[in-house]
């Protein structure tokens, strides 16, 4: 019998595995909420409504992790004994260190541009540029975590992909402003 | 013809079998109250058949009150004690208000507060007192709650209650208490587009990515949804909750002035030189919804002025408003993640949305017309009646399934005034979510939170929804404590906090209401002194009132019984049939709510490890379902 303990992925009925066919995902999310939904028992005692009430929550938890890639990805290597500790942890490769600075310089000479034609130009440019580092360190978790379940190498590559993705909000902030 | 029927032996035919649910609209500039009638949604009308209600109360000497259309008639009269859109006061301070020399009412601040640090809800002044938004809302509610009884001859079940989507958490707080104030039972506060989409929706029986833009009297919404068989997914929602009609007819008397050459007396009018020129600009920008030229003619000390307006002018002066509009509109579209070319259809909701200057630069961003095939002016109250009637449990086969959003980021301050978020926005409701904080002295052994709303960085920036201590934390070295940070928000997207230290035990609570809302007792203290309500025997209605929540309750207990009562042990079974029948007894013979209300909470009590049951039981026949779905 499901609980709300169960795991994100037995919450689904979904293999716990990083691959995940997100058509599927939203499906049993929405199935999931219309028996769970508070709105079913608008007209029931306070009981069923407050137990609604978690599991609607739970179940909106459990989406919100499973359809983020690197949320899913923390989440599996924690519930495999590898945890992510971002805030404690925070040593990376050096060359991945370097790569950030260059990164972060470019940022800068970006912003300085005047003319917004060449600004926008410069900041698209850069962002293809994260976005294809984010789609390598995806494609290297997806091996190390479904392929070769090294969830302690996985790890690492989680933490990269945050600093990927706080760095690709910083390029995007900017271009939202302009646009 | 068709059968009719009897009841089973032994069973009382139930009289609140069909309960009466409405939705109600309570507008800037107008109001309405609508309820599924024979399984159509309509509007319900007044006794001389007017469906539309304006948001308008005055307040006369002594004790009487005008509300709507007589309200309105004498506003020119009587501008200080007529008030109308305050909506846009609701849940906010003197601080908050634009321009407030440009309305004709004496504002009040709340107890305490000074010119330069308003923070409680402001008050008008009226001929009665100061009257404060929630209690006029109040008033607005309850006409339209008498219509409803009236219309139906019986009493109210509950009704579902729109607000814009962009309200904040104090707005969307004080529309409650406005409610409870009325003597409403509040179903379900939801936004107005997702109102308008449902009727929008179930009428065309539309799939796919839609946009609703919704701009009323005082308020502004844009809320993207996915529409798939039944449920209604917001994937995104922005707006401005100050932003509406009212600001496009300030805009044009503006222009009016500045065109008959009195610019320079805008600082000296009387309250009413201010209510004629509003009215006569908003009667100048409805005719120019068709019209390419009006006059617009105006009388200030004695002396009429008329001046020629062209639609041309019109759009000139009210560029940058249009432009707010569809500078959120690009936001919401962005947080949804989706590009203009994605929407299948823009619905137009609101009286403002006639404008042809707003209907043109919608279908210029969305490359295709918008669509106005519903009245702009009913759709929204046609919707929440729909949820009503769901949500009243009176369509057993609706399978209608809202999943909302919050629409403002929530956090809290943390040290050097800065907002940690803890649930951003556009997260789908109800959802809670933690975070873990420290002490930043040693030996520190409270901790003051300070919850806040906003999208920007800086306290300063963002409204301050409530303030509260958590203390008796053991004394630590400074960073050692871990203070777990809990935000819920429910199914109306109302929010509570709890603040627990996660090696002690020590934990604080707080329902997010007190700094713009009402305490409870200042409720009771409305509910006995307004009139409203005053012909009503209070103990009476709260007896009736306990009554149908313990009908409610069995009749819940007897259709959970009957669906799965093979959950249940034969003892745990007879235990609560025990407790059912001594509550048919109390609901039948008591003459005091309590007991009624003691009887229904202990069926509650009993039934809730069956609660349980059954929804592990629910879920689990969804995960098969599915299983089975895509093998």
């Amino acid at each position: 019998m499901i609980s709300l303990q169960a795991s994100d992925f037995e919450l689904f009925g979904l293999p716990t595995a990083f691959a995940l066919d997100r058509a599927q995902l939203d499906l049993q999310w929405k199935s999931l909420q219309r028996e769970a939904h508070p709105d079913r028992f608008a007209s029931e005692g306070a009981a069923a409504q407050r137990i609604a009430m978690q599991w609607s929550v739970r179940i909106n938890e459990a989406y919100n992790r499973l359809k983020d890639p690197l949320k899913r990805a923390a989440y599996l290597c924690e519930l495999h004994g590898a945890a992510v500790n971002a805030e404690n942890n925070t040593s990376m490769p050096p060359a991945f260190l370097m790569q950030q600075m260059e990164w972060r310089e470019t940022l800068d000479d970006c912003k300085a541009l005047k003319a917004v034609d060449s600004k926008i130009e410069a900041l698209e440019k850069l962002l293809d540029e994260v976005d294809a580092s984010h789609a390598a360190a995806l494609a290297q978790i997806v091996t190390l975590i479904d392929a070769d379940h090294n969830y302690a190498a996985a790890v690492g590559q989680v933490r990269a992909l945050m600093f990927i993705e706080k760095f690709a909000q910083e390029v995007q902030h900017p271009l939202d402003a302009l646009s | 013809m068709a059968l009719l029927q009897i009841s089973e032996p032994g069973q009382a035919p139930d009289p609140h079998q069909r309960r009466i649910a409405v939705g109600i609209d309570l507008g800037t500039t107008h109001s309405l109250v609508a309820s599924v009638r024979n399984g159509v949604a309509e509007c319900l009308p007044d006794d001389n058949g007017q469906v539309i209600l304006p948001s308008v109360v005055r307040y006369l000497p002594g004790q009487g009150r005008q509300i709507g259309q007589e309200a309105v008639a004498n506003a020119a009269l009587d501008p200080e004690n007529t008030l109308a859109s305050v909506k846009r006061f609701m849940g906010r301070s003197l601080s908050d208000i634009v321009n407030p020399e440009k309305l004709p009412y004496k504002f009040v601040m709340a107890e305490g507060d000074t010119p330069l640090s308003a923070k409680g809800m402001l008050s008008l002044q009226t001929v009665q007192g100061a009257k404060s938004p929630v209690e006029v809302s109040a008033e607005i509610l309850a006409t339209l709650r008498y219509r409803a009884e009236d219309t139906f001859n019986d009493d109210l079940h509950g009704a579902v209650i729109t607000v814009p989507a962009y309200f904040d958490d104090a707005q969307r707080q004080a529309t409650k208490d406005a409610a409870q104030m009325a003597g409403i039972n509040v179903l379900r506060l939801i936004n107005e587009p997702t109102a308008a989409a449902i009727a929008y929706g179930l009428d065309n029986a539309s799939e796919g990515i839609y946009a609703v833009f919704d701009l009323g009297g005082g308020t502004f919404d844009i809320s993207v949804l996915r529409l798939t068989r039944g449920v209604f997914e917001v994937m995104a929602t922005g707006g401005d909750s100050a932003l509406g009609g009212d600001d496009y007819d300030h805009a044009l008397a503006d222009a009016a002035l500045a065109s008959m050459g009195l610019a320079a007396v805008q600082g000296e009018l009387s309250a009413e030189d201010k209510t004629r020129l509003k009215s006569a600009a908003r009667a100048a920008k409805e005719a120019l919804t068709s019209a390419s030229e009006v006059s617009l003619s105006w009388t200030h000390a004695d002396q009429s002025h008329e001046v020629k307006v062209t639609r041309a002018q019109f759009n000139e002066a009210t560029t940058a408003l249009t432009a707010r509009c569809m500078s959120a509109v690009k936001k919401a579209l962005r947080d949804a993640k989706v590009k203009a070319d994605d929407i299948h259809g823009v619905v137009m909701v609101g009286g403002s949305t006639r404008m042809p200057q707003v209907q043109e630069a919608v279908a210029a961003f969305f490359g295709k017309p918008p669509l106005n095939n519903l009245n702009p002016d009913e759709v929204v109250a046609l919707g929440a009646a729909i949820q009503a009637n769901q949500l009243a449990g009176n369509d057993a086969a609706g399978d209608l399934l809202l999943l909302d959003v919050i629409p403002l980021s929530l956090g809290i301050e943390t040290m050097g005034g800065l907002v940690e978020r803890i649930i951003p926005r556009n997260q789908t409701i109800p959802t809670a979510m933690a975070q873990d904080f420290t002490t930043y002295q040693d030996g520190q052994t409270a901790l003051a939170l300070h919850v806040l709303q906003g999208e920007r960085d800086l306290v300063v920036d963002c409204r301050s929804l409530a303030r509260f201590e958590l203390r008796g934390i053991p004394p630590m070295a400074a960073g050692a404590a871990r203070i777990r940070v809990t935000f819920t928000v429910d199914a109306d997207g109302l929010l509570s906090v709890t603040a627990k230290e996660q090696i002690s035990g020590v934990e604080a609570k707080i329902d997010v209401k007190p700094s713009y809302g009402l305490s409870d007792n200042q409720i009771a203290q409305m509910l006995q002194d307004s009139f409203t309500t005053a012909e009503v025997d209070m103990k009476a209605r709260a007896l009736v009132e306990a009554r149908v929540d313990g009908d409610r309750m069995l009749l819940a207990t007897q259709s959970a019984l009957n669906a799965d009562g093979q959950l249940l042990s034969t003892d745990d079974r007879a235990r609560i049939e025990v407790l059912m029948k001594a509550l048919r007894h109390t609901v039948d013979t008591a003459v005091d709510a309590q007991a009624v209300e003691d009887a229904t909470e202990a069926l509650a009590k009993a039934t809730e490890a069956f609660a349980a049951e059954r929804m592990n039981h629910s879920i689990q026949k969804a995960l098969s379902g599915q299983n089975i779905q895509s093998l």
